[in-house]
């Protein structure tokens, strides 16, 4: 039971509609180890905690197939500054 | 009726209450401190150490019922899991983002000064 990115995208975007989402998958194609970077305006006023408990509820069904998930960013979208 | 299966039993509850409160930093992590068994508890624990503060670790591998009642008793799904002061503090992504930032040493110093 293999989860995709683009499940780990779809689900993150219609829950937090971010402003700027990259999910990267880490685990060699296997479907089961990402990396993300995300910012979306429910972030607004949260602290780092509660922006991730956000980005865990939203992905609770993928959670249980999911081996590593490292959420890299977790911004407001003000506060998302483009890599230099 | 629908009937909701939970790992946490009042309980395993109380026994954790217990835990997190038993030493100032406690870390529910994959191996042990000096034996990690997954880089994102390595992690937690080469930060841990370079701040050169007391912690306790135990090893979710060697017991499955601890490790479901923690996803719930912490509402965080994954470990590690890091408790300062009897309270969740966060995971390995958050643990690094405080500790770049400087925000987890003064936490520190605070619940060990207190």
């Amino acid at each position: 039971m293999g989860v995709t990115k683009e499940d780990v995208e779809s689900t993150l975007t219609s829950a937090l509609k971010p402003s700027h989402l990259e999910v990267i998958d880490t685990s060699g194609g296997c479907g089961a180890s990402f990396e993300i970077e995300i910012a979306s305006e429910q972030f607004e006023g949260k602290r780092l905690l509660e922006r991730h408990r956000l980005v865990n509820g939203a992905l609770a069904e993928q959670m249980k197939h999911i081996h590593a998930l490292s959420i890299k960013k977790a911004v407001t979208p003000s506060q998302w500054k483009p890599p230099q | 009726s629908i009937r909701c299966f939970s790992a946490l039993s009042p309980e395993m509850r109380s026994t954790l209450d217990k835990v997190v409160k038993s030493h100032t930093v406690v870390l529910f992590m994959k191996g042990t401190k000096d034996f990690p068994q997954c880089g994102f508890s390595s992690t937690v624990v080469q930060i841990l150490k370079s701040l050169n503060v007391p912690f306790e670790t135990l090893n979710i591998l060697e017991n499955e019922m601890l490790r479901q009642g923690l996803k719930e008793y912490s509402n965080w799904p994954t470990f590690p899991q890091l408790y300062i002061d009897g309270e969740f503090f966060g995971g390995c992504d958050i643990t690094v983002e405080a500790y770049k930032s400087g925000q987890l040493q003064e936490l520190l110093e605070k619940a060990m000064c207190s």
